[in-house]
């Protein structure tokens, strides 16, 4: 039975399980004189024998579909003859894979050798019992939950706090799926980055000044070692996301002071959900937009100031990533700068201030700490976004400062190298997870900085 | 006291006048800081409908077809494997040249031919297939012009570009069109059509369709999942480490970048858990862990929203804990949860970088009917439609973003709308 028909089964015999146990609690009640002499309502103990049949069976099924394939693919390279098997991984990976296709009938099983369609047959047999072992092994845990979910059911039974206690684990485990997701993230490029480090030195790449990720295909060919010295794309991510950080900060702060203390209610709200539409483009059409009318612009502009410019420039970039990024600076501004105290700001203007120096003076630097950590989280933005770069930085790894010519990034390197099919266990795959290691860790900091700075900010004034 | 002194109503007033330019001064900052950004909103989305709206036209040449059994080989109109075989192509060659005359040469003979889309010819096959009958009969019928054509064709207004069309070319056009035989129609293979390598061809629908798919699958898991963390963390949640870490990682996930929620797709959910690669189930969960903060968080202003007061009520009249929660507070903060997860799924369906670490960049160009069958997002194939070099495509990649800017926009109005609507105030 395929596992999503198992699961419709199970969730029917589980409405079964409620219903049969609903029934015999009301006939027990029923000679007692009514169900408040029940210990819950009759509908927590049909809850309560459907949590029973459903839940175990549920999770027996959930192991079974992460360890059902691994398994059964170490039992068919167990079972070939011991000459068969390639010492190495990365061919065993490949036979496996070559088994799995001819099993599902992807790959015609002329012209294999016959251990290779022997072993086909055999994954076929495994998986076969296996799907069966795994149906009536669930069967029988759901029908055996149900029966002894409407077996115990007496007017004594707890059945409300036994559902409650259920209920309140299943709310703990989804509120975790955050921690877990972090800690994956974590183990995921942390153990590939591992991978990479011990062929490329720490060093080398941290320090390195070139960039090259290409690996020999065959072994002595020319000037294809890789060099993987991240440094030029440190450069060039920081390039972009200050010119991005220089559009966007002055802008955004600008816009939110603005609409915040200057302008007319009519003015606002028209102005705030206009620039609020700048938040909600897809990136990729910011790349777009970049790629195919700003960089050319620039290019054009710069041809006739006698400048020559990349048509990758980082500047359009930058200037495209900055825009993007300026409702996001503006609504941090505004929310720090609403959260300065009203007294602050009479004070001042009761001193005789104008506005403009009531804001320099009183406001900007008691919602200084807000704004930095506004700008840093920012910053992280700037780091970590993707399309923007893909779509209009270049994948030359220069290692410059110059606005006009082409830079890449993390993120570009990240996609060129990870886009498209490629072996797992080579350098260049590896690299990618090791660049996405230093731009977790980079945004990470970044933003436990900023979400502290600002969190004490807002205590002060609370 | 010196300083003091010197405050001379002269002074105070020189000073007044250079203090209030610098109010003027700022004052202007501001305008021209927002008259930026608005000027940066009108620029993009005034230089996307430029390019995209010829993108739902389609320049469109009519002529008759005769579906000649000779040409086409056919005898027998409802043999599939007839059909297959069946060379319709000749048929639309043999219409051009009946409709524009005989001419000589490979060169010529390929320009004529280049007039209409390859794809003509499955359409023509596709017709057969529905009305058998039409063997040997003629119609007359309007055919979809090459993209080349069609590029040119819209542009005749402007700046024409001829680039890749010659002068006989242009001369047949104008022929045809003279005979009103060329008209620029709804193009509505666009919205149901894949992807396609030929741009007259190419549609956005298998894109749409996968996208849809992916979005169901995110928001099952993602609304769910999140509503219940949110639960837990507003109503249950003893103060202890624990919990303090819980939020500590929900902030954080908020603000890591979202191809790093890529790189655990690879890693976990192909590698480990051996997902089928380019699926939307696997673009689905991937994004399902990114608008999880999203909506735990969201989720956790709607119910912070619902006054103590029902929930005393509640517990007042003997409910326990869990009935109060279920029972009173989670129908009170719904429709903020709500808003909440329509803004995750908007965010979810404009996201690209993510799904391309995924597979989810191949080219695809079967419309996707399930949640295991390799499928693109309507994201991603902007993407892909950006980098092709025909120049029909940059029309096409306006048109699909104009398409998602439209689904963007609708499910922030839905949003704004269902909170003026539901949100109660206490």
């Amino acid at each position: 039975m395929s596992p999503v028909n198992l699961i419709i089964t199970l969730l029917l015999l589980s409405i079964v399980a409620h219903y049969l146990a609903h029934n015999r609690a009301e006939a027990l009640a029923r000679p007692l004189g009514g169900i408040r002499h029940l210990h819950s309502l009759p509908f927590y103990y049909g809850l309560r024998s459907a949590l029973w049949c459903g839940l175990p069976a549920l999770a027996l099924l959930l192991l079974w579909m992460i360890f059902d394939d691994p398994l059964t693919r170490s039992l068919v390279l167990a079972g070939m003859p011991g000459d068969a098997v390639p010492e190495s991984p990365a061919q065993r990976g490949l036979l496996l894979s070559t088994i799995v296709n001819v099993a599902e009938g992807a790959l015609p099983p002329d012209g294999l050798s016959a251990t290779v369609v022997e072993a086909a047959q055999r994954y076929q047999e495994l998986r076969g019992l296996s799907t069966r072992i795994v149906s009536v092994a669930a069967f029988a845990l759901a029908l055996g939950g149900l029966a002894w979910g409407v077996r115990r059911i007496s007017p004594q039974l707890r059945a409300r706090q036994e559902v409650e206690t259920v209920l309140r684990w299943l709310l703990l485990t989804s509120a975790s799926i955050a921690i877990f997701t972090t800690l994956g993230i974590l183990l995921s490029v942390l153990f590939e980055s591992l991978r990479f480090f011990q062929s490329v030195p720490v060093t080398d790449f941290l320090f390195g000044l070139e960039w090259s990720p290409q690996m020999a295909i065959r072994e002595g060919q020319v000037g294809s070692t890789g060099q993987f010295g991240a440094v030029p794309l440190f450069v060039g991510t920081l390039l972009i996301s200050a010119i991005a950080l220089l559009v966007a900060v002055p802008v955004g702060l600008m816009s939110a002071i603005y609409l915040g203390e200057y302008a007319s209610p009519r003015v606002r709200n028209i102005a705030k959900p206009v620039l609020e539409i700048l938040a909600g483009v897809p990136t990729v059409v910011y790349g777009f937009f970049a790629a195919l009318t700003v960089a050319p612009f620039i290019r054009d502009l710069g041809m006739q100031l006698g400048l020559s410019v990349s048509s990758e420039s980082a500047l359009a970039a930058g200037l495209v990533m900055g825009v993007m990024i300026i409702p996001f600076v503006s609504s941090l501004t505004d929310d720090v700068i609403t959260a300065v105290p009203r007294s602050l700001r009479d004070g001042s203007l009761a001193m005789g201030a104008t506005r403009s120096e009531t804001i320099k003076k009183v406001i900007m630097p008691a919602a200084l700490p807000g704004i930095v950590g506004g700008v840093l989280l920012a910053a992280s933005r700037a780091i970590g976004e993707t399309m923007i770069v893909v779509m209009a930085a270049g994948l030359a790894a220069n290692l410059t400062a110059n606005p006009l010519e082409t830079v890449t990034t993390i993120t570009v390197q990240i996609v060129t190298l990870l886009v498209g099919d490629q072996e797992f266990d080579s350098p260049k795959t590896l690299a990618a997870f090791a660049l996405g290691l230093m731009l977790f860790v980079t945004t990470l900091l970044l933003n436990v900085i900023a979400l502290r700075v600002v969190k004490k900010y807002r205590e002060r004034y609370d | 006291m010196t300083e003091l002194a010197k405050n001379t109503p002269e002074t105070i007033r020189a000073s007044l006048a250079r203090r209030h330019r610098a109010e003027t001064r700022f004052r202007c900052y501001g305008i021209a800081a927002i008259s930026f950004g608005m000027l940066a909103v009108v620029v993009l989305l005034a230089d996307i409908t430029i390019k995209g709206h010829g993108a739902f036209r389609q320049t469109y040449v009519q002529l008759e077809v005769h579906y000649d059994p000779e040409l086409l080989d056919i005898d027998d109109a409802r043999d599939p494997a007839a059909l297959l075989r069946g060379n319709f192509q000749a048929v639309v060659r043999a219409a051009l040249r009946d409709r524009l005359g005989q001419v000589s040469g490979r060169v010529e003979h390929r320009a004529q031919n280049a007039l209409v889309s390859n794809g003509a010819a499955y359409d023509l096959r596709e017709r057969m297939r529905e009305n058998p009958d039409l063997l040997g009969a003629r119609e007359t019928l309007w055919l979809a012009a090459d993209d080349d054509i069609d590029t040119w064709f819209k542009s005749r207004g402007g700046e024409a570009f001829t680039g890749r069309i010659s002068d006989r070319q242009m001369e047949w056009m104008r022929a045809l069109e003279a005979d009103g035989d060329v008209a620029l129609r709804f193009n509505a293979d666009f919205f149901t059509r894949g992807d396609s390598r030929e741009p007259e061809q190419a549609g956005i629908g298998g894109a749409i369709m996968g996208s849809l798919l992916t979005l169901v699958v995110t928001l099952a898991l993602s609304f769910p999942i999140g509503v219940a963390a949110a639960i837990y963390l507003e109503e249950f949640a003893p103060q202890n480490r624990w919990t303090d870490f819980i939020e500590v990682n929900i902030n954080n996930l908020a603000a890591v970048p979202s191809i790093i929620f890529g790189l655990l797709g690879l890693a976990v959910f192909i590698n480990f858990f051996e997902v089928p690669r380019s699926a939307p189930v696997l673009g689905g969960l991937v994004l399902t862990l990114m608008t999880l903060p999203t909506i735990i968080i969201s989720s956790r202003a709607a119910i912070k929203a619902v006054p103590p007061s029902i929930r005393e009520a509640a517990l007042g009249v003997g409910a326990s804990k869990m009935q109060t929660v279920l029972g009173h507070v989670l129908p009170l903060a719904m429709p903020g949860m709500l808003t909440g997860a329509i803004i995750g799924m908007a965010q979810a369906l404009g996201e690209t970088a993510p799904l391309l670490m995924i597979g989810m960049v191949a080219f695809i160009v079967d419309v996707p009917t399930g949640f295991t069958e390799p499928a693109t997002v309507l994201p991603v194939q902007i993407f892909l439609w950006a980098d092709s070099p025909e120049r029909a495509f940059v029309e096409k990649t306006s048109g699909a973003i104009m398409v998602l800017l439209t689904f963007l926009i609708f499910m922030n109005a839905l949003a704004v709308l269902l909170r003026k609507r539901l949100e109660r105030r206490w």
